[in-house]
């Protein structure tokens, strides 16, 4: 890994002053205190003008002092200091190392700094919150999932990856994707699709479908993670492209849309960051069936209660009241049944690479 | 023992088939009961039900009259009890104390002795004594405990009591044997002789009886402890049928408890068979004259007030005032506004000496006492003392991060200590005796659920050890709201925890519930009086526990955070590195000095390992800490350390042997050393049979300086004191020449 990029924030700066709060606490004598946004959905709002999920200003006093409190700010600088070291030494790891590199046994006691990595997962959010650096940007990365194949050329780690020549499998889309380690190099692509699923994505890549409509493909293998949406960001924040979204026809996979377009709830705070509010929804839309002569009988699934009630949670968040969405929303209820994206191989193999999107791209089909 | 409806029976009965009597047939059968002969049939209204409760009985009545007797001429009681198998009816002799069906119980006092010619009649003739004609605070009352018991050992074995007495300044002492003629009430002497006695004064009673050795809830153990609980200035040695050496219960205080006040009646106690006989026996010439004389709170203004709404003459003759006309006068007096009697006739054991008898046979780390002031019922003045004894080991703070559970703590406890003090040491007795009994205690406790308070009454400083539930007592202690004072109870029950609750009522008639005087009737001025008294306590109690929760609390928080502090001082020095730096060592320091800040500060220490004064909330108190006692600890009780190393036996008996009297004592075995045996202390107690009365120890008001001496505890209080003689007070001049072993 390199040194820090020009314009790259300082991360051991921000850390620093967190133990500048220990430190100025201690010489006042009183109790150091940790200001901690919250996490939680009552500090999420909808930025209309912005499009996406904001979280709130709302924030916990973390007390060293405090019986309930003691341990977790023991913990939250023990991850600081291991992020600072990280930093240091240029290296990255997963969560899972950084449990182990703060897990240690306290001297004098029978008590460990982490008995489990969920008490480290939680930690590493507060810090992403409260030093605003995302994860990413503390050297950590979780497992890599997702795949991209398509019209560009890019550096990852030093080396060169052609997306026109990645194989069956495609790019292993990273976890971490900051500049510092991907870079855009040439890109021939007119918009980016990323497709829900894995086997989906690999029958249009199999047909070279990035080739005939120059884009790029990807799938971050259901709900995508940090990596993939991060991506996504960069795609259309540096390279000005245009991304769709294609989905399943269900309320799970109107969310994916969601999360991928406003943020999520639960990473409200990495909005700002990977939220693509220009993101359109492409398919599986619940008029589709019918606009394209799908057989409803062999190709829809029932909606199930969970699918229903889902569906009208969703129909209740701020960012799906659009009169499109609702109509969208209650057509997929009237109709009573939700489709997968693979539906349309009901039709033909390839109907999805040389009929469905094509035409979907073509009429400019999309929800917004 | 055999059984009671085997008498034969002499009143008349009823049947229907049996042709109706006359009244001549019946007069026939009417003829006087003679008391003996009356108690011989009802001997379970005194306490002689079965053989084992008729053995503790016997010791009781002896022991209370010892009591009595020292006490009232001044001198601080050394008693000895001794229990003997006897040989059974065919001539056997049993070879447990278990099996055994006849026991020889002998008592002997320091006391004055009893003149020659009324020995007989103290020891054979039921209803004799010097105590049923006054009212005054004494432990025996109606003179029927100690004839009752010889009369026992009668009925049961055949054999008579024997008595040794010896007078001051005689020089032969008397040896009696006496029966009872049951029909009679008379006593036969017989066998008379005198024999040379090695000590000044006293006397000595030797039953032989019918009974059960057992140990246990109502033993004999027991009742001595309790017995010198509630009587600090005495002290007991105890020959049990089990052990060859004596079990020594020390005198806890050097002074005796204030002599009494003989009061005559308050018109509200008396009933009208008493006041008939009154006016029978009185050497006043006119009512008034007899009413001012006989009653207190009665002056001769009142007297003549009452006779006038009485309607009699006050020159009247009281023996002509009967019938009607003595009703009158007793309804009247029942119903003139009258002063309470005076309250100084009633002699308190005294707050201090309650905490000195606590501490001396309780285990425990709090002790604390109250003495409410003195308060009426039914005209007769009475004043309640209690006490608590608790044993903090068991509480904890209900707080999660309390430390672990008490089993671990104890044993932690004694691992800590046995390595402090060097691995050479094995652990003391004392100490592998407390681990037994927390073991013990916690295996009770999984098996019957929690341990309960024990309650233990007493009635003018004599031990109540049955029926406890008819107990005026228990009520109170049930009643009153423990939770209050961080204890846990269930609803009407006593509360649960190592705790002993005392409670003592004085007054010059204890109204008991039955004859046999083993709880205390339930009138509500007494019970209240109780129930205030033991919340007072337990108010000192909720202050003690409170404290140490806090405590506790706040110390297990700074112990926490005192953990993390090294990290988090660290992970700062960590992320200061090339921006700005930091004195990792100083922050720690500082972080550390903020802990102790917010978790009480040094309070918590001090509370925790208080050296001073206990605060001033908790008068009365002894608090037991690790680096030694607090409160209001007598002096004697200040210069005792906390439980010292008992070095190893054979180390002990060379110390023991540099005191002077050591060598007479029985040989005493570690921790049970009396202080006599106290290197620097020429005198020992125990061995001090015969202080010369008046000059040995001052009647006198429980100051608040009683000397209270730390000997040697008992093996069975638990306790282990070191340097006990430091505490002995200088106007203890025992004789020290007296031998217990050649009085048997």
């Amino acid at each position: 890994m390199v040194a820090k990029k020009k314009g790259k924030r300082d991360l051991p700066a921000a850390l620093a002053k967190m133990a500048d709060e220990v430190i100025g606490s201690a010489n006042k004598g009183k109790t150091p205190t940790l200001d901690i946004p919250v996490r939680s959905l009552a500090n999420v709002r909808f930025n209309e003008q912005k499009r996406y999920i904001e979280m709130g200003s709302a924030k916990q006093e973390r007390e060293f002092f405090n019986v309930n409190m003691a341990k977790k700010f023991m913990q939250t600088m023990c991850v600081a200091a291991a992020c600072r070291q990280l930093e240091d030494e240029g290296k990255t790891t997963s969560i899972r190392d950084l449990f182990y590199m703060i897990k240690h046994r306290i001297d004098g006691s029978n008590e460990n700094t982490v008995d489990d990595q969920s008490e480290s997962d939680a930690v590493i959010e507060d810090l992403e919150v409260t030093a605003q650096f995302i994860r990413e940007e503390l050297n950590l990365f979780a497992e890599n999932k997702g795949a991209l194949a398509g019209e560009i050329t890019l550096v990852d780690s030093g080396d060169t990856i052609d997306g026109r020549a990645v194989g069956s499998g495609g790019w292993a889309i990273p976890s971490i994707v900051e500049e510092d380690v991907i870079q855009f190099k040439k890109c021939t692509a007119n918009f980016v699709l990323l497709i829900e699923k894995g086997a989906v994505w690999h029958r249009l890549n199999q047909d070279k479908f990035w080739r005939k409509h120059k884009c790029i493909i990807l799938h971050g293998g259901g709900q995508p993670p940090r990596g993939v949406r991060r991506l996504c960001y960069r795609f259309v924040n540096e390279l000005k492209l245009p991304l769709y979204v294609y989905v399943d026809n269900d309320p799970w996979g109107y969310y994916i849309y969601s999360v991928v377009k406003q943020g999520s709830i639960n990473l409200a705070f990495e909005s700002q960051r990977m939220a693509v509010p220009s993101a359109r929804f492409i398919g599986l839309s619940s008029f589709d069936p019918e606009k394209f002569g799908l057989d409803k009988k062999s190709t829809a699934i029932g909606l199930d209660e969970g699918d229903i009630r889902r569906a009208k949670e969703i129909l209740a968040y701020p960012w799906f009241q659009s009169k499109e969405w609702q109509k969208e929303i209650h057509n997929m209820l009237a109709n009573g049944a939700k489709f997968e994206l693979e539906a349309l191989t009901n039709k033909s193999i390839s109907f999805v690479t040389e009929e469905y999107l094509p035409r979907k791209i073509k009429e400019k089909d999309f929800l917004d | 023992m055999p059984s009671r409806n085997a008498a034969p029976e002499a009143a008349p009965r009823r049947r229907p088939e049996v042709k109706k009597a006359t009244a001549h047939e019946m007069a026939a059968r009417q003829r006087d009961i003679s008391v003996a002969e009356f108690f011989q049939k009802n001997r379970h209204l005194l306490g002689f039900d079965n053989p084992r409760k008729a053995l503790l009985t016997t010791v009781k009545e002896a022991v209370d009259n010892s009591l009595d007797a020292c006490e009232e001429a001044g001198i601080l009681p050394d008693i000895t009890v001794k229990i003997e198998v006897a040989r059974s009816g065919d001539g056997s002799l049993p070879t447990t104390p278990a099996q055994a069906e006849r026991f020889i119980v002998t008592v002997q006092d320091n006391g004055p002795g009893i003149v020659k010619k009324n020995i007989g009649k103290v020891f054979a003739k039921l209803l004799y004594g010097s105590k049923f004609h006054r009212l005054r605070m004494s432990r025996g009352q109606q003179g029927i405990g100690i004839s009752a018991a010889g009369m026992y050992g009668q009925l049961t074995t055949g054999k008579p009591t024997k008595v040794i007495s010896k007078i001051e300044k005689e020089d032969q002492a008397h040896v009696f044997e006496v029966s009872i003629d049951t029909k009679k009430n008379e006593p036969v002497e017989h066998e008379t002789k005198s024999i040379s006695w090695d000590r000044e004064h006293g006397t000595s009673v030797s039953i032989e009886l019918e009974g059960r050795y057992q140990k246990g809830k109502g033993s004999v153990d027991e009742y001595l402890e309790l017995t010198s609980i509630a009587n600090p200035h005495a002290s007991f040695a105890y020959h049990s049928p089990e052990t060859a050496e004596p079990k020594k219960y020390p005198r806890g205080v050097e002074v005796l408890p204030a002599a009494p006040r003989e009061i005559k009646p308050h018109p509200y106690g008396i009933e009208l068979g008493m006041l008939l006989k009154m006016l029978q026996d009185t050497k006043s010439h006119w009512l008034s004259g007899f009413l001012s004389s006989e009653f207190v709170r009665v002056s001769s203004a009142v007297a003549d007030e009452i006779c006038k709404n009485a309607k009699l003459s006050p020159r009247a003759r009281p023996r002509d005032v009967m019938g009607k006309d003595a009703e009158v006068l007793y309804k009247t007096l029942q119903t003139t506004k009258l002063m309470s009697p005076p309250t100084d006739c009633i002699s308190p054991i005294g707050e201090k000496a309650i905490l000195a008898g606590l501490y001396k046979e309780i285990d425990g780390d709090f002790y604390t006492a109250v003495t409410r002031p003195p308060s009426v019922y039914r005209g007769n003045p009475f004043v309640i003392e209690a006490g608590i004894a608790f044993g903090n080991k068991g509480f904890l703070p209900k707080d999660g991060d309390a430390p672990p559970e008490p089993a671990a703590n104890g044993e932690l406890a004694l691992e800590e200590e046995g390595e402090k003090s060097g691995s050479k040491r094995a652990l003391t007795l004392a100490e592998l005796r407390k681990a037994a009994r927390l073991k013990e205690k916690l295996a009770k406790e999984e098996e019957r659920g929690p341990e309960l308070a024990r309650l233990i009454r007493f009635a003018n400083r004599v031990p109540l050890v049955y029926q406890q539930t008819a107990c005026a007592t228990y009520k109170a202690a049930t009643e009153v709201g423990w939770r209050k004072y961080g204890l846990t109870q269930s609803r009407g029950s006593l509360p649960q925890g190592s705790l002993c609750i005392f409670v003592h009522m004085g007054s010059v008639w204890v109204p008991f519930t039955s004859e046999s005087k083993e709880a205390i009737a339930d009138y509500d001025e007494i019970r209240k009086e109780i129930r205030l008294a033991l919340q007072e306590c337990g108010r000192k109690l909720g202050i003690h526990l409170n404290r140490i929760a806090r405590a506790k609390y706040e110390m297990s928080r700074r112990d926490k955070f005192g953990l993390y502090i090294k990290e988090v001082a660290e992970a700062c020095g960590k992320l200061k590195v090339k921006y700005g730096n930091v004195n990792v060592e100083k922050l720690k320091k500082q972080l550390q000095a903020v802990a102790e800040k917010v978790t009480g500060g040094e309070e918590t220490e001090a509370d925790l390992n208080r050296k001073e004064n206990a605060p001033s909330e908790l008068a009365n108190t002894i608090i037991v800490t690790e680096k030694g006692l607090e409160g209001a600890v007598p002096e004697g009780l200040l210069n005792t350390k906390p439980i010292p190393v008992s070095p190893p036996d054979g180390a002990h008996q060379a110390e023991a042997g540099s005191g002077e009297d050591a060598a007479d004592e029985a040989p005493a075995k570690g921790d049970e050393k009396e202080k006599g045996k106290a290197k620097g202390k020429a005198k020992g107690s125990a061995s001090a049979q015969a202080a010369p009365p008046a000059k040995a120890a001052k009647t006198a008001p429980v100051p608040d300086d009683i000397p209270i001496y730390s000997g040697g505890k008992q093996v069975s209080g638990k306790k282990v004191k070191g340097n006990a003689g430091a505490a002995l007070q200088p106007q203890k001049k025992g004789k020290g020449k007296g031998n217990q072993k050649e009085l048997f």
